[in-house]
């Protein structure tokens, strides 16, 4: 290990001008990402129907909160159906797909998410008429001692499958109301270093939420091993009366921590918490 | 300009490379300890901030923690050599933090140990691609799978090591600056290498559990020690009396982050709101402090 055939590199790299670097950016989405999710498909970027708020820096790379807030009404004739995330420059980029519904009231989440290194954070809204909006923030990583795993996992271990949903203020009849699901979780990515194999550890993550108001679909999610340990989303649901909402959450284990053709049959949890407007 | 840059950087790598025995410091008998400096690990420091150093006996050495670059755990291991002909047959690692163990490999020599916390090994296997990662692209330092090696000896509860007319007790702890935090007592001179258990100054961090880091607290606060070595700050001869501040800080932690659970705020409020009265207490706060109340709030949020 030498520093001083190091340091030159680190010098030149802060010398390239900016457009290279924002060019450097959009080269996994451009040549990966987008033909992998969005083949031959026009997406317009902007701010007008979802925003995007994250951090600066990510504190904590294990725990790193995000928000995309819609701008629009979920109407019957004009709503959100879906919303992507991805984090560019994570080993594996998807950490979720958001379906919505009219009846979602908003189409708003929250949740907290894994970032590995420097990257473009991206949500991608999919309107009913099929029109795909794109909205980025760039997250710088964090530094220090802290990695994208969960500080304590025998303790999210313990608590595996236990289900909390908490409602944020007093419920209003026919309104969109904020309720956060919180699951147990470790959330384990898989992603182990070869050299120490007596610890290699298949992934084991929640790959699907489904969120039932009276058995009426409020949010259905596809998650992965970005989101943090003890996953945890908020977003809206409209009571129109007294009623069950109900969380089913589904975990898997992949044989490889990027791919996802060879899994296992997971568990299912449940919860429900009763709700009186 | 740009060639005068390069030159006084080639300067500056000259002299790095050149620097070989760490200084250290007797701080009672046999007991060595070099002081790390309060600073973020990046490329400037290569990751050398952190307390390092070793106990000599009359049949071994046992160096404790191994530096933040290979190359430190060199100067490291130099610094044993021009100090004693004893041979070192203990590398004890408090945990797994690249500050603290990221020269191990420097002393891998037949006859030597790496001696670590039972659940260090799954976390070295858990860390150690994404360790490796930022050792190149924040600290400067080129690093490969070969340089993290796990422990050849775990402590489950406890354990005793013989260095020859002085015994080390090693106490392997239960979840608080982190889930594998090992900590040394001599009982020679009563001394205890408390590494991250402890900080002073240098604001501590979190990467474990903040309640079970208090109950920690709270026993070894009993006990008298003689010398107490923390991970990050100066040596302490006051026990308990030093460490009151970072009592205060992590009770802070649990009870303002409480309270803002019960108001029912979020992750990202609580990070903008809480513990601030502690800011000038402290070195790097501004680097570590959020990071603290994000993993403590994750913690006390499945409190019922
Ligand atoms: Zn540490």
């Amino acid at each position: 290990m030498k520093y001083s055939k190091l340091l030159p590199t680190i010098f030149i790299t802060t010398l390239l001008p900016i457009a290279a670097i924002a060019a450097e950016d959009e080269k996994i989405w451009n040549n990966v990402l987008k033909p992998e999710y969005f083949a031959g498909q026009a997406i317009e970027e902007s701010d007008n129907i979802i925003e995007l708020e994250a951090p600066v820096r990510a504190e904590d790379p294990a725990l790193v909160p995000i928000k995309v807030t819609s701008k629009v009404k979920q109407t019957k004739e004009h709503y959100i159906k879906k919303i992507l995330v991805l984090v560019d420059n994570n080993p594996f980029p998807f950490v979720g797909e958001f379906e919505f519904t009219p009846e979602s009231g908003k189409a708003d989440i929250a949740m907290r998410i894994r970032v590995n290194s420097n990257s473009n954070i991206r949500a991608i809204a999919q309107i009913n008429d099929g029109k795909l909006m794109m909205t980025k923030k760039f997250v710088k990583a964090s530094g220090g001692c802290s990695a994208p795993i969960g500080a304590n996992l025998d303790e999210a271990m313990s608590r595996l499958g236990k289900i909390k949903f908490r409602l944020e203020n007093e419920v209003k009849a026919g309104e969109p109301n904020l309720v956060q699901l919180m699951i147990s979780h470790p959330n384990i990515t898989g992603m182990q270093m070869d050299q120490v194999t007596r610890f290699v550890k298949k992934s084991h993550f929640v790959k699907d939420v489904k969120v039932t108001f009276n058995g009426k679909p409020v949010l259905t999610a596809k998650t992965d091993i970005a989101i943090s340990a003890d996953p945890n989303f908020r977003f809206y649901f409209v009571p129109e009366k007294a009623g069950d909402l109900k969380a089913e959450v589904t975990d898997t284990s992949c044989e490889l921590p990027t791919k996802r053709d060879v899994c296992a049959k997971g568990n299912t949890y449940t919860e429900t918490f009763k709700v009186q407007p | 300009m740009r060639i005068l840059l390069l030159f006084a950087l080639f300067m500056v790598s000259v002299q790095t490379t050149a620097a070989t025995v760490l200084p250290v410091k007797e701080i009672t008998t046999g007991v060595y300890v070099h002081f790390g400096k309060h600073q973020f690990p990046d490329s400037k420091n290569h990751g050398e901030i952190a307390n390092l150093g070793f106990i000599v006996g009359q049949k071994c050495v046992a160096v404790i923690d191994s530096g933040g670059n290979p190359e430190q755990g060199l100067a490291l291991k130099q610094a044993v050599t021009e100090t004693t002909q004893t041979p070192i047959c203990y590398v004890i690692n408090t945990h797994v933090h690249p500050d603290h163990i990221n020269g191990n490999s420097a002393f891998k020599a037949a006859g030597v140990k790496l001696v670590g916390h039972h659940k260090l090994a799954r976390a070295m296997s858990a860390r150690g691609s994404y360790y490796l990662d930022k050792a190149a692209d924040q600290l400067g330092v080129k690093m490969s799978a070969a340089d993290l090696i796990p422990p050849d000896i775990e402590v489950k509860d406890s354990m005793k090591l013989d260095l020859g007319g002085r015994t080390l007790v090693l106490k392997a702890h239960p979840t608080a600056h982190t889930d594998n935090d090992l900590t040394v007592y001599d009982e020679k001179t009563n001394t205890i290498w408390l590494s991250d258990l402890l900080f002073t100054e240098h604001v501590p961090t979190l990467d474990g559990s903040l309640k079970g880091w208090l109950s920690e607290i709270d026993k070894l606060e009993k006990q008298s020690f003689h010398y107490v070595i923390p991970g990050h700050g100066e040596l302490v001869t006051d026990w308990p009396q030093s460490m009151q501040a970072q009592k205060h800080y992590l009770t802070l932690l649990l009870t303002e982050i409480r309270a803002a659970i019960k108001k029912g705020q979020h992750l990202e409020d609580a990070v903008q709101t809480v513990g601030y009265s502690e800011k000038n207490n402290w070195a790097l706060f501004d680097d570590y402090h959020r990071k603290n109340v994000t993993t403590a709030f994750a913690e006390l949020e499945w409190e019922d």
